[in-house]
């Protein structure tokens, strides 16, 4: 047992925890969209303070939560490692490097999208989670939301952010699955058009927020944050 | 018909290991279009020494695309612009008269510069020499039919067999990771039945090796696929990382 979780020293095993985290960060990003969704029910905001209700208030999730956190941490730290390891690798540059097209600049940039990722996540734990899970703000979080996308920064923050995020995520759902192992000629073709998918449905989903909350289409911000 | 274009070579000259390195740029007039990349550094290193110059070092050997010998990174790309060749197949057809071309080594802190163009690629010996073989049993040869091998896992283990470890994939990886070159290696054995039975203890041992020898790791941006004179599919490194998960939880 101990000897086989010496794997996770090598570059194969570093990235397989890329992966494994990777996957599960992907998880929850579907339940953020799921909930963020709720949003647009034009009840006040009613349902997704509901659902956050339940989230906040089951132990499971509450447990799981902790994991969702470490899962982060780890992704970030090992990324780090990962992107300082591979560029001592090659302590030269070349003067001229024309990459072929095969390899995409997002695929070679991943800790580059990543760090930008990071920088917002930071951001954007300070805007709802502190307020709202560790103390205890007067609005509510759905009145927040609505409010924190009618500023210019946080709105333009948020869409430069997600379409980084849809681009991480095209490179590294697929990525994923080549680490793992389960890739081969028969699967290759599926799974990067799977990952093109998820990638595509992340970014328009999450950016639609900031659209769609700072121009108040269809009254969904006037909605929540009333007349 | 002979047709000839000028051109200005900027080249890495580098006396040895420890000393620093600089470009310098060589004018080419009159260069015949049907000579191969590497007899044009042939005319230029013949002036170098009539001119009494130390001539480029750069490695070469079988000139046919086999041996794996030929490096160079011409013009930003291993192996010059042409898919699927070695430097000693691409002819000087494929550049235009007036043209600046760039000649660099690998660059890679696992292939240390020796002269020149010539890297030192020893760590990818260090791999093979940690499992890329076969323990060899005494006796006669096995008749070739006694041991079935499908057509379709023979077909897939030569594919990965055609591997001449010339370092492009390392040299092309922003990473200078050597996996695709390691994966061919483990699955061209592996795959058979008669590297089966060292599967688990090759592939673990391959990659201690190839982290030993100072290689990056792989992020999978398919870049040495493309460049791979071989056309070598990633689809390798997928089984090695399969290989590797199955072969440490085993252990």
């Amino acid at each position: 047992m101990i000897a086989s979780l010496k794997m996770f020293y090598t570059t194969v095993g570093r990235k397989l925890v890329m992966a494994l985290t990777g996957l599960f960060l992907c998880l929850f990003l579907i339940e953020h969209l799921y909930a963020n969704l709720l949003l647009y029910k034009m009840d006040g905001g009613q349902a997704y303070i509901e659902w956050t209700k339940f989230l906040t208030g089951n132990i499971i999730i509450r447990t799981i939560e902790f994991g969702l956190f470490a899962g982060i941490i780890i992704h970030v730290i090992d990324g780090l490692y990962l992107t300082l390891h591979n560029k001592r690798a090659r302590p030269v540059a070349y003067q001229v490097s024309r990459q072929s097209g095969d390899s995409s600049w997002f695929s070679r940039n991943m800790g580059l999208t990543g760090s930008i990722i990071f920088i917002f996540l930071i951001i954007h734990l300070r805007t709802f989670f502190v307020p709202h899970r560790i103390f205890h703000a007067e609005n509510s979080i759905a009145y927040d939301v609505a409010a924190a996308f009618q500023s210019n920064w946080y709105a333009a923050l948020y869409l430069v952010a997600m379409v980084l995020l849809g681009a991480h995520l095209n490179h590294g759902f697929q990525s994923a699955f080549q680490t793992l192992g389960l890739n081969n000629h028969k699967y290759l073709k599926p799974l990067k058009i799977a990952g093109t998918v998820f990638s595509l449905l992340i970014m328009i989903g999450f950016s639609s927020f900031p659209v769609i909350f700072y121009f108040d289409m269809f009254g969904i911000a006037t909605n929540i944050l009333g007349g | 018909m002979e047709e000839t274009i000028n051109l200005k070579l900027k080249i890495w000259r580098q006396k040895n290991t420890v000393t620093k390195g600089y470009f310098e740029t060589y004018d080419m007039p009159g260069v015949n279009t049907h000579m191969s990349f590497l007899e044009m550094m042939d005319v230029l290193n013949d002036r170098l020494i009539r001119e009494g110059k130390d001539p480029v070092a750069f490695d070469h050997d079988c000139r046919e695309g086999i041996c794996g010998m030929c490096s160079m990174y011409i013009n930003g790309r291993p192996h010059g612009p042409l898919k699927g060749t070695t430097t000693c197949q691409l002819h000087m057809r494929f550049f235009s008269d007036g043209e600046t071309v760039t000649i660099e080594p690998w660059r890679a802190a696992a292939f240390p510069i020796i002269k020149d163009l010539v890297v030192d690629r020893s760590g990818f010996e260090k791999i093979i020499q940690a499992g890329g073989y076969i323990s060899v049993n005494t006796g006669n040869a096995p008749d070739a039919n006694s041991i079935p091998v499908p057509k379709v896992v023979a077909d897939e283990a030569f594919d990965a067999a055609a591997c001449i470890g010339c370092g492009a994939c390392v040299a092309a990886c922003k990473n200078a990771s050597a996996m695709l070159f390691t994966a061919a290696k483990v699955s061209q054995l592996s795959l058979l039945p008669q590297g089966k039975p060292e599967k688990d203890i090759r592939v673990l041992k391959m990659v201690e090796a190839h982290d030993e020898a100072g290689f990056g790791s792989c992020t999978n941006t398919g870049a040495c696929e493309a460049e791979c004179p071989k056309g070598i599919s990633i689809s390798h490194i997928a089984r090695l990382n399969r290989d590797y998960v199955s072969a440490s939880l085993k252990k």
